[in-house]
Formats: structure tokens, sequence, C-alpha cells
């Protein structure tokens, strides 16, 4: 079996190495990217000014649905799978993933799911248009006919990530070579393994949700129908007991990497690996106890907004852990600033905004204000955009060279980060000013004293969509045309076993278990 | 190496509180007089609100008091601990007292904002005492006001938006007011408790005014609670915050707060309509009469979905549609009942009997729909009496 | 293959290429897009005329991969290519699907005790959460089994305030203990009979197998398998009950709605345990397979069916008698 891989199409589509799935993976993620930012571009082009320019209402609701879904099931999800994908089996001396076969219909079920959805939008009545959170019963009696298809693929992204995560709870707890204790595990394999158990634990919650919208719409029964005995508040709380965790998973792997990332630059081991471990834990045990603070407005009982709101603030002890984690990681080291670090420091700086922001949302009162407006909105944008996306643009550059054997363009790298980092802040930062004023989200038109602001986002949003035009095409012509690099150790502070292996990595790594330096606690 | 840690910490303290320092004089000026500002919260006119907005600004000063100790520490680290000034990484990665004092700090903090928090959502949730209820029931995609009295003789009515389709697609410009305005605001009486019971009759909206400091779900089959108690007399502007479907950007709210005196009059004007209403119910139109008002209910109330020309578009076609050149029983049936489970709604409890009699004479009569048939205001009454 | 603790490694199986995944995605992919047609079609008129044969064509080929897919594994097991890691991934791999089946079924019955605690007394004007809905819903009163929906309640969809969320008319008795009019003749007390004793007679079946006894592993398993078969027959039937004596259908409220979702996707379950049990027998019969230390797929199996046993009891208590 040490031969290379095969030879075209069927390389891909027959494979069962964790590299090409890996790689898979992280292109598809990168499609889905471009198409969730393509409708981003377009509900950012209408709200450049007020009044209605360039698509009609019901098409800008579409627009916002299936921007969140793609960016939140296509994008940023996949995107850490394959890398977990590439990275998991080598860092803990793995031959590859415990059902390799299994891991390739994780992936291959992806791209016609997505097809499925992003065809909605040329079906009668148009694509779903009930947000991506998809409250009945707007997303039931009154949603158009592609509800069916929308929810068909929902059943199959789910199918999907509950067959990635077994794959990878699977190989972490099975397959790590002797000596790599629980403990010695990387960050980024421990928070993996945790984000797989709450996909496991909430993805067939969400299955169970778009099944009973089903039989609501098909088949008349009355879940989410008061008339019938059922309660539509009752679709939220289904809804966002997978919903919440769903955030975590979303921020926990990139937890893992800019956990990984800022050592390596800092010269100096992670501060605090036992207490990030059991942080990672607590904020998923967290994640399953908070879910209601999306409903503060629903009319719950004051008992039911106290606990969920005390219980929200809590995951801040956790989450602040981590982040003071990582400030002493950097204190007192050698640090230095390459691309992928320059993007967890913009992680670490505009995540924890975003964290702040969640805290107030997290006070029920003071929400009753915030709710469904833009400062939601910028809210979750600081924690997803600023937080998963740079931490994936970190972990490609600062992996890709151990993938492709060549180095990327350092200049353009940095010029991507601060296009970036400058372009999302005037994205996102006037939307809390916006939404303090009182402009609710998911509208196509909005008052005049919102305008300024606004056109500013949209400038911004245009600009950090720009930038990452400069990414594909570095991350490109690296592959192509990258200037060669033969170290193992690609950084001189990179610790980890993925770094023991040759550069570019082998088709097949680790088929007989690498011995574990005592020496190093963990990475 | 406790030591090296010890005084990092101080140094960064030292750099926090001069930037702390810095921030607070150039913060924003608040505006205290109750007007909206653009870039923060509504203080609003209720003591609720104003509760709300020092809950808020607490929170705010305390995580920007934290965040710049993180990033002052962070940037200490940037600026002076870089590999390019030639300094040697230290090795610790653990120190159990920091970890814990990291730990249990911040939990205290929590505790110091749950506090306040508890007392105002405490101090949202108490109903009790209100001087009067008003109904408030979404529609997509406008607003149904019902004051509710003891004597059932409620005052009614829609609250559309009201600027001009020539405004939204830029043919004419926009006022100051555009898309915060609506045909009917609602009125109420200053320094009262009034509470709103909403609720909704299709999908679930959100009545959101923030200056009165309320904000509540309308859930279709529930009845949520909640109140205001206005201080001072004006117009406050809010918008329906649930995605509601197409028109969600468009079902603004009004609330315009008068003096007692006002509220008594603008009560009694609409009693007097509302009798008028009862006038003409007992009255019969001529064809030509019914057609005029149904033309006028017909725009105003179907056209969105059935289109200019009945030619459909949501809705199906009216021109020659089966039902309005049918029997007249199953076309009354589906203008007031509606038909279960679709967009077409339940108009016989959004339109009176006199709207309702002609809009549905004149689908029978327009479009080339030739019935020749007549609905009178009362067969509509009688209709619904079963 | 001797099944030795891996203390010294041996080679973690890693297959070449494979082409299943991609037709069991054709064949699933097929199956869903058809099925969705078809769906649409019965709702929204305009049936598509293909989309049955597109989705019988979809589970064709979804099971047929599904079929060479496992003949595969257990072909790559008896070469003797599996070893006792890749085995542990299999456990692991049972295991975790396992959980994800409890969590599925536990957002349905958290569905049930949502409506039966909170939503149903709230529209019922009960308790913190609903006290103005009286409003709405005059004269509603809350029990449970809910025989009389809110909507009848104020007099049919036609005087409903809400409109448009469809008609439901609810059922004319409800399913539980206290209505059976003969213990003996209530379906689900056997049901619950038989799928504990097939819980057993699995049981003995395993322990025949770990004593080497072929004979006792085939004659329980079989057992087993016709208990399966007289669940699913059983439930069918008491659908027939439900339908054509008790006017419980999916229409009737939300107490049919809980009821044939639980009920139904556990019968699904039954199915699905029943079959993998049935090819299991097979195996053994036809192909000579499993022996005392090496039997995944009849364990594997076995968990299943003890799984979906434990559901049952749960739904038992929760749907028909409590
Ligand atoms: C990556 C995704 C992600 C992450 C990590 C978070 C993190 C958090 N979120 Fe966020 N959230 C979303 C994604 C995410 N959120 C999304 C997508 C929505 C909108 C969904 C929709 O409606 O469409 C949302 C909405 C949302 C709401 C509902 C708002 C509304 O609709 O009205 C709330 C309310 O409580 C909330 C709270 C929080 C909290 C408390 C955290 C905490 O985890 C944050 C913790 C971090 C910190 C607090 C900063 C670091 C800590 C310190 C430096 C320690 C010291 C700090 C103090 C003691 C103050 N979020
Ligand atoms: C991780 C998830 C994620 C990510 C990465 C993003 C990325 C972006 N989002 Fe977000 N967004 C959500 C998740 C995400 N979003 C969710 C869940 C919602 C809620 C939906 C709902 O209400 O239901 C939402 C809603 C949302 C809204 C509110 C819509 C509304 O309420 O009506 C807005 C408005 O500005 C917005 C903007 C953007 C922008 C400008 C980006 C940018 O970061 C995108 C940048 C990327 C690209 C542009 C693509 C790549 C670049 C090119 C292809 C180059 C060419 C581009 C140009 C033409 C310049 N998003
Ligand atoms: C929000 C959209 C909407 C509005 C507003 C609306 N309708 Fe409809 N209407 C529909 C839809 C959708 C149908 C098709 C219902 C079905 O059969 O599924 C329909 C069907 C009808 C039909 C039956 C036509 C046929 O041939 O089947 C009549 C009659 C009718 N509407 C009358 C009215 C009247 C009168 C008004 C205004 C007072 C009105 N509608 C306003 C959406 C609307
Ligand atoms: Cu009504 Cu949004
Ligand atoms: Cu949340």
């Amino acid at each position: 079996m040490a031969h290379g891989p095969a030879k075209g199409i069927s390389r891909w589509l027959f494979t069962t190495n964790h590299k090409d799935i890996g790689t898979m993976y992280l292109w598809f993620s990168f499609a889905m990217f471009i198409l969730g930012g393509a409708f981003a571009m377009i509900i950012r082009a209408e709200l450049f000014q007020p009044g209605m320019q360039l698509v009609e209402p019901a098409f800008f609701n579409q627009m916002t649905t299936l921007h969140g879904l793609v960016m939140v099931f296509g994008a940023i999800m996949p995107s850490f799978v394959g890398l977990a994908n590439w990275l998991i089996p080598m860092m803990i001396g793995a031959p590859d993933m415990a059902l390799p076969r299994m891991n390739n219909w994780s992936f291959w079920i992806l791209p016609p799911a997505f097809l499925m959805l992003a065809s909605t939008l040329f079906m009668e009545g148009g694509a779903p248009a009930f947000g991506w959170t998809f409250y009945a019963p707007l997303s039931t009696t009154y949603a158009a006919p592609s509800v069916t298809f929308f929810i068909f693929a929902i059943h199959i992204l789910g199918l999907s990530s509950i067959m990635g995560s077994i794959n990878i709870i699977a190989t972490v707890m099975n397959m790590r070579a002797p000596g790599m204790s629980y403990m010695k595990m990387p960050l980024f394999v421990w928070t993996w393994l945790i984000t797989a158990f709450l996909l496991v634990a909430v993805m067939p919650v969400l299955a169970g949700a778009v099944t009973m919208m089903l039989m609501d719409i098909h088949f008349g029964t009355s879940f989410f129908s008061a008339a019938g005995g059922g309660d539509p508040v009752l679709f939220q709380h289904i809804f966002w007991f997978f919903g919440h965790p769903e955030v975590y998973i979303i921020i926990l792997p990139a937890f893992g990497v800019v956990s990984q990332i800022i050592p390596a630059f800092s010269r100096k081991p992670l501060f605090g690996y036992d207490s990030m471990v059991y942080a990672t834990a607590a904020i998923a045990f967290l994640s399953f106890i908070v879910w209601a603070h999306h409903m503060y407005t629903v009319g719950m009982p004051v008992a039911g907004e106290l606990f969920f709101m005390y219980a929200t603030m809590l995951i801040a002890v956790p989450t602040g852990v981590k982040v003071f984690n990582w400030v002493s990681t950097m204190w007192r080291g050698a640090l230095s600033f390459e691309t992928p670090m320059l993007f967890c420091i913009g992680f670490l700086v505009l995540f924890t905004i975003g964290g702040f922001t969640g805290l107030m949302l997290s006070i029920a009162p003071a929400d009753f204000q915030y709710h469904d407006s833009y400062f939601v909105v910028a809210h979750f944008h600081y924690v997803m955009v600023a937080g998963a996306v740079f931490s994936m643009s970190a972990a490609v550059y600062y992996w890709l060279p151990k993938w492709c054997g060549k180095m990327y363009n350092e200049t353009m790298g940095k010029t991507h980060f601060w296009i970036s980092f400058v372009g999302f802040n005037i994205t996102f930062f006037p939307q809390h000013f916006v939404g303090l004023a009182g402009m609710p989200r998911r509208i196509p038109d909005y008052a005049l004293q919102f305008a300024d602001f606004n056109m500013m986002s949209s400038i911004g949003a245009f600009i950090y969509g720009g930038s990452q035009i400069l990414f594909l095409y570095n991350v490109v012509a690296t592959i192509v045309a990258g200037k060669p690099v033969s170290d193992d150790k690609v950084w001189d502070g990179a610790e980890g076993l993925e770094w023991t292996v040759a550069t570019p990595a082998p088709y097949h790594t680790f088929e007989v278990p690498p011995t574990i330096d005592p020496a190093h606690a963990h990475s | 190496m406790q030591g090296a840690i010890n005084r990092a910490f101080v140094q960064g303290a030292a750099a926090v509180s001069s930037a702390l320092a810095l921030v607070l004089s150039v913060g924003p000026a608040q505006a205290a007089d109750g007007t909206r500002s653009t870039v923060n919260m509504a203080p609003g006119v209720t003591a609720v609100g104003q509760s709300i907005y020092d809950l808020h600004m607490i929170i705010l000063w305390i995580c920007v008091v934290i965040g710049i100790a993180v990033f002052a520490v962070m940037f200490y680290s940037i600026i002076y601990h870089r590999k390019s000034r030639g300094v040697v990484p230290a090795q610790f990665h653990e120190s159990t007292k920091v970890e814990i004092a990291w730990t249990v700090v911040p939990f205290l903090i929590l505790i110091g904002m749950a506090v306040p928090a508890t007392s105002t959502l405490l101090e949202i949730y108490d109903f009790e005492d209100a001087e009067m209820d008003i109904l408030v029931t979404g529609y997509q995609w406008k607003w149904k006001y019902e004051y509710l009295t003891e004597d059932g003789e409620n005052v009614t009515f829609f609250s559309n938006l009201k600027t001009p389709q020539s405004e939204i697609y830029n043919s004419a410009d926009k006022n100051e007011n555009y898309l915060l305005e609506v045909d009917e605001p609602l009125v109420i009486p200053v320094n009262t408790k009034v509470r709103f019971l909403v609720t909704a009759n299709d999908v679930i909206h959100a009545w959101w005014v923030p200056e009165l400091a309320v904000k509540k779900d309308a859930v279709p089959g529930f009845i949520n609670e909640t109140w205001t108690l206005a201080t001072e007399e004006g117009i406050y502007r809010g918008q329906c915050a649930e995605l509601c479907g197409k028109d969600h950007g468009f079902m603004p709210i009004v609330v315009k707060v008068v003096s007692q005196e006002e509220y008594a009059q603008w009560q009694g004007e609409k009693q007097q309509e509302a009798a008028q209403v009862r006038e003409l119910m007992a009255q019969t139109f001529t064809m030509d009469e019914l057609m005029e008002r149904g033309k006028a209910v017909y725009a105003r109330a179907c056209l969105a979905c059935h289109g200019a020309n009945g030619e459909g578009g949501v809705g199906n076609a009216i021109a020659g549609s089966p039902v309005a050149t049918g029997e007249l029983g199953q076309h009354l049936n589906i203008g007031i009942n509606g038909v279960a489970g679709s967009a077409m709604q339940a108009f016989g409890g959004q339109i009176n009997d006199v709207e309702m009699a002609a809009v549905i004479t004149y689908q029978r009569n327009a479009f080339g729909n030739n019935m020749g048939d007549m609905v009178q205001p009362i067969d509509v009454f009688n209709y619904k009496k079963g | 293959m001797t099944s030795q603790t891996s203390t010294d490694y041996e080679k973690y199986y890693v297959p070449e290429k494979s082409s299943l995944a991609v037709m069991a995605t054709i064949g699933l992919v097929l199956s869903v897009f058809g099925a969705a047609n078809f769906i649409n079609g019965l709702t929204f008129g305009e049936p598509g005329e293909a989309s049955p044969t597109i989705l019988y064509a979809g589970l064709f080929v979804f099971a047929a991969t599904l079929f060479v897919w496992f003949r595969t594994t257990i072909r790559e097991n008896i070469a003797g290519m599996a070893s006792g890691q890749l085995k542990k991934s299999y456990v692991l791999g049972m295991y975790w699907f396992i959980f994800s089946e409890v969590m599925f079924f536990a957002a349905f019955f958290g569905v049930l005790f949502y409506v039966r605690n909170l939503a149903g007394p709230w529209l019922a004007a009960e308790g913190e959460g609903g006290r103005m809905n009286y409003l709405l819903w005059e004269g509603f009163q809350f029990s449970w089994p809910m025989m009389q929906t809110p909507q009848e309640a104020v007099g049919g969809a036609a005087s409903q305030l809400i409109a448009n969320n469809g008609a439901f008319a609810s059922a004319k008795q409800s399913m539980s203990f206290a209505e059976a009019h003969h213990w003996y003749a209530w379906l689900p007390l056997w049901n619950t009979i038989i799928l504990l004793s097939s819980s057993v007679t699995v049981h003995i079946a395993h322990t025949g197998l770990l004593d080497g006894n072929k004979k006792k592993f085939n004659l329980w398993l079989a057992a087993t398998v016709a208990l399966g078969v007289l669940f699913v027959i059983l439930q069918v039937a008491e659908y027939y009950e439900a339908y054509a004596h008790f006017g419980l259908t999916l229409n009737s409220g939300i107490y049919g709605s809980t009821f044939f979702m639980l009920t139904g996707f556990h019968g699904f379950h039954v199915f699905m345990g029943m079959t993998m049990l049935a090819i299991q027998l097979m195996r053994s019969l036809r192909g000579g397979h499993f022996t005392a230390g090496d039997h995944f797929g009849f364990e594997a199996s076995s968990w299943y069916w003890h799984f979906v046993d434990v559901v049952w009891v749960f739904l038992f208590l929760f749907v028909y008698i409590l």
C-alpha cells in the first residue's frame, strides 16, 4: 500500500484516503463560501441605499435564508471536517480515518444535497424564504413547495455530519499511536472530539424537527399549529436545542486551530493545556442548556427566562479561560507575525468582541431590545466570520506548506489579512450601531436614519469579499507554482506529529504507528 | 516565573487604566432627552426602558474594561515580546493560581451583572394593575388593534403601511418617516399602564417599539402579555421584528401617546365611526354602489395576491375563476373563511360586512366575470351566522 | 482470525479505492429526489409521473449497494484483513450510531412532554405561559389524550380565529389503557410482552453462540425474528384499528400527531432491527458465519434490537399508560 494515488477522476470519486477526502471537503467548502458570499453580496448591494433597487422583497428573503444556510452548513462545517480529515490521523499517528469508505460517503452526499438546495431557487414559488432558522408556521403552512426539497437536503446534511462525526470519534478513541494518551493529544484533536460528540447529539434532533415539518406540511399533523393542540414555539425549542450547540460546533474546531498556531509563533508551549481541555468540555456541556436565549421574546414564563439567562452567562467563564490562556501563551514568548499568526491575533481580538456582544445578548431584559435587530447580526458575524472564517484562513496558511510542499507568498498573505481585517470591521462594526438604533434584521429596505451606516457596511462587505479573491489566488498560485519547501518542520516553532513526516505529506502516513516522544507533553 | 507573570499583569493594568481613561473621555455623548440616537439604544419614555438602557450601558462598559485589559496585555506582548527583538521565549505553561483567579473573578463579575438583570426582568414581567388592555394581532403584513372593553363595544382597526410604492421604488423622494408611517396609528393615553395582548393570525410576527421598551413575539394561537407606561406624549415608531414573509420589512408600528383628554376624544370619534358602519350594514346598495366600493376594497385587500386585473399571482386568478363565476355560497365561504392551509386568509374577520359584500360582488362582475348577481351586507351577515 | 489484544501492532486495514460510497450516494440522492417530488405532488397537485419510478430506482440502487457493501466487509473479515483494532472501530461506530438514534427519539419524546405539560395547558389558559389564551380558544379544556382540539372547542375550522393551518378532527377514542375494553384485547400490552421476550431470546441466542452451540443460536435467533415479525403485524393491526374504529388519524390534532410519530418511527426501527437480525440468521444458516469469538454483525444487530426494545418501554409508558 506504499504507492500513491490513482490517476484521474476516479482518484477523487472512489478514494478512501483521508488526505484526498480532506482536500475535497476543503475545496467544496470554499466553493460554498463563494456561493454564500455571493448571496451576501446581493444582500449588501440591496441594502446599500434605502429603497428597493435590485431585487424584490421575496427574493431578498431567499437570499438571506440561503446565505445563512450555505455559510453554516456548506462553508464552515465542511471546512472544519476537511481540516479534521487531513490533520487528525496525522496528529495522533494513525494510518487513516477509522472507517475510510464511510468517510468517502460522508463527503459525497454533500454536493448533491447542496445542488438540490440551490436548485430550489429555480422552482415554482422560489427558494426557501423563511430564514436559516426556518420557524414554523412560516416554513410549513406558508412555505413554497420547494420546502420539501429543503427538508430532504437538511436530512442529507445531517446524515453526512453524523457519519463524519462517528468516524472522527472512532478515529480518536481507537487509533491513537501508542503513548498518545488523551491528555497528550493536540488541542485541535480534543476540540474536534468534543465537537463530534455535539454533532452526534444534536443533528438527529434537527432531523426530527424537519421531519415534523414534513408531516405538518404534507400529512396533516399539527405539531406546530395551535388549532390542533400543537405550538409554533415548540418548533423553536427543538430548533435551538440543535441550533445553539451548532454555533459551538462552528467555533470549537476554530479554538483548536488557534490553540495550535499561537504556540507555534510564540515559540512557547500552550499555556494551561489541561484547563483548555476542561474549558472546551464545559462549553460543550453548557451549550445543551442555554438554547432558549434565542427565544427570550417568545413569551416564556419568567422562571424559564431566568434559568436560560444565568446558564448562558456562565459560558463566558470557560470561554474567558480560553482567551486568557491564549494571551498568556503569547506572554513572554518570542513572537513573529507570519500570516497564520496574524489571522489568529485577528481572531483573538474580534472573537472576544463578538463574545462580549454575546454576553450582552444573554442579558434577557436587554435582549428585549437587541433581539432580531442588526446588533445580533453584528454579534454572530464577529464570532462566525472573524471567529471561524479567520481561523480557517489561519489554518490554510499554516498547514498549506505541509500539504503541498510549497510555500505561499507571505506578502500576499499579509495583504489578505489586512484587507480582511479592515474590510470586516467596516462591514460589521456599524451594524452594532444600526441594531441598537432599532433596525430589524431580515429586511430588504430600511428607514432613512439607518442609511449612512448601511452604506458603510456594504462598502466594507465588498472590500472583505474582494480580499477573498486574493486568498483564492494565493492558494492556487502556491499549489501550482509556489516555492518548494522541504523541511519536515515548516515553521520553526511548530510542534506535533504532523511536522515529523516528510513535506509534502506523503499519500500514506504512519502506516506503522510512530513512537511518541515522552519529553513533549503535547503540542 | 511567577514573579514574571505578576509583573506583567501590573504593567498590563497600568496600560489598561490609561487607555480606559482615554476612551471614557471621548465616549459617545448620551442622548438623555429620549430622542433616538443613531448609534445607541433608546432609553425611550418608560421607566423600564430606562432600566434596560442603564443595564445595557453597565454591561457594555464592563465588557469594554475587560476587553481593554485583555488586549493591553496582548499588545504588550506583541510589542515587547517579539522575536525580532531577539527575546528568548520563556517556557512556563501553567499556573494554577492565575488560572483559578481568572475563573473566579469573571464568575463574580457575572453575578454582579445578574443582579440588576434579574430585577429588571421581574419588573418587565409584572403584568398586574394595567388600566387598559389592547389586543394586538399580527397579520401578513399589517397590525390589527382591538381595544378591549367590558361592554364588548370594542374599537377595532387595522394599521397598514402608508409609504407609497413610488417612494419604495425610488420614483418619488422619500419622506422623513419613510417606511415608519401607517394609515392609522395606535393611540394610547400618557401615564397609563397599558397592557398589550399580543397574538397573530397567520405566522409569527413581533411587536417592537424601541422607545416604549416593548418587544414581544406574536404567536398564532397563543396570547403573550406585555405592557408599557409612557411618561411623555409623542409619536413612537417601531417595526415588526420577526421574519414573517415577503413584506416583513413593510409592517411598521406607530404609537401615538396623547393626553388623557385627547385620548377620550379620539375614542369617542372611533365609536361614532363604528356606529356609522353599523348603520351601513343595514342598508341595501345598488350594483353601481357595490362595484365602486368593491373596487376600492379589492385594491386594498386582494390586489396584492390576485393581481390588478384579477390575473392572479400568489393567489389564483379571479378572472374566469370557477369560484368567482360559480355558486355564490362557495365564493362567500372562501372570502369569509379563507382556504385552510394556503395564503388565502379568512377575510371575514378583517373586513366588515359591507366591504365583504362589495368585494365579492366586484369579483363576480369585474375582469370579464359577468355574473350579474349582487351580495348585500345582510347576506354576508346571515352567511356568517350560518 | 485470532482476536488478540493489540499490544503488537497489526496493520490497520485501509481499503483501497472503492466505488461503494459513490453508488450509495447515487441511490440516496435518487430516492430523496423522487420522494420529494412525489410528496409534493400529493400536496400541491401536479404529481410528477416519473417520481415514483425515480424513488424506486433510488431505493433499489441504495439497497443493492448496501448489500454489496456489507458483503465486501464480511468477506474482508473472513479473509483475515480486519484487525482487532478495526473491529473496535466497528464497535465504536455502532455505539455512536445508536446514540444518535437515541437523540432522534429523545426529540420526539421531548415534543410529547412539551405538549402534555406546557403547550396543552397553556392553550387552555392554565399556567403562567398562557393565562389569556381563553380569548382565542374559548371553551377549550385540556386533558391527555387530547380528545377535542382547540379548533373543535371553538366550533371547527370555520370559526377559529387563526386561519389557514388546516382542519383537525380529533379521535373518537383514545388508545390508552383506560380506554381498553378488555386487557387481553389490548394490543400494546401484547406488543410489550412480545418485544420484551424477544430481548430475552436474542440474549439466549448470544449465549448459545458463545458456547459454540450454533444450533441453539440459530433456533433462538429465529425465534427472535419471528417475534419481531409478530410485533410488526400487530402494530399494523393497531394502526388499522386506530383509523377504522377509533377515528385516530394523523389529522387528529396533537394526540394523533405524537401517537403516530412515536409509534411509527419505532415501528420502522423494529422493522429495520428485525431485518438486520434476519440477515444475521441467513448468514449463520447459509454461510455458516459467526464463531464464538467473532460475530460482530450479530452483536451489533442485537444491540440495536435491545435499543429498540428500551424505546418501546418508554413508549408504552408515556404513550399508552400515563
Ligand atoms: C460561532 C458562533 C457563535 C458563538 C461562539 C457565540 C457565542 C455566544 N453567543 Fe451567540 N449567536 C450566534 C453564534 C455564536 N454565538 C448566532 C449565529 C446567533 C444568531 C442566530 C440567529 O438568530 O440567526 C447568535 C445569537 C445569540 C443570542 C440570541 C440573540 C437574539 O436573537 O436575541 C444570544 C443571547 O444570549 C447569544 C449569546 C452568546 C453568548 C453568551 C456567547 C458566548 O459563548 C460568548 C463567550 C465569550 C466571551 C464572553 C468573550 C471572552 C471572555 C472573556 C474575556 C472573559 C471575561 C468576560 C466576562 C466576565 C464578561 N448569541
Ligand atoms: C459562518 C457563517 C457566515 C459567514 C461566513 C457570513 C459572511 C457574511 N455575511 Fe452573513 N449571515 C450568516 C452567516 C454567515 N455570514 C447567518 C447565519 C445569517 C442569518 C441568516 C438569517 O437571517 O436567516 C447571516 C446574515 C447576514 C446578513 C443579514 C441579512 C438580513 O438580516 O437580511 C448580512 C447583511 O449584511 C450578512 C452579510 C455577510 C457578509 C457581507 C459576509 C461576508 O463575510 C462574505 C464574504 C465572502 C464572499 C464575498 C465570497 C468570496 C469572495 C468572492 C467570490 C469574491 C467576489 C466578491 C465580490 C463581488 C466583492 N449576513
Ligand atoms: C395573501 C394573499 C391573498 C390575499 C391578500 C387574498 N387572497 Fe384570495 N387567494 C389566495 C390564494 C393563495 C388562493 C388559492 C387558495 C387555494 O385554493 O389553495 C386564493 C383564492 C381565492 C379565491 C378562490 C379562487 C379560485 O378560483 O379558486 C377567491 C374567491 C379569493 N381568493 C378571494 C379573495 C378576496 C375576496 C380577497 C380580498 C378581500 C382575497 N382573495 C385576498 C391568496 C390571497
Ligand atoms: Cu410581521 Cu415581520
Ligand atoms: Cu445560542
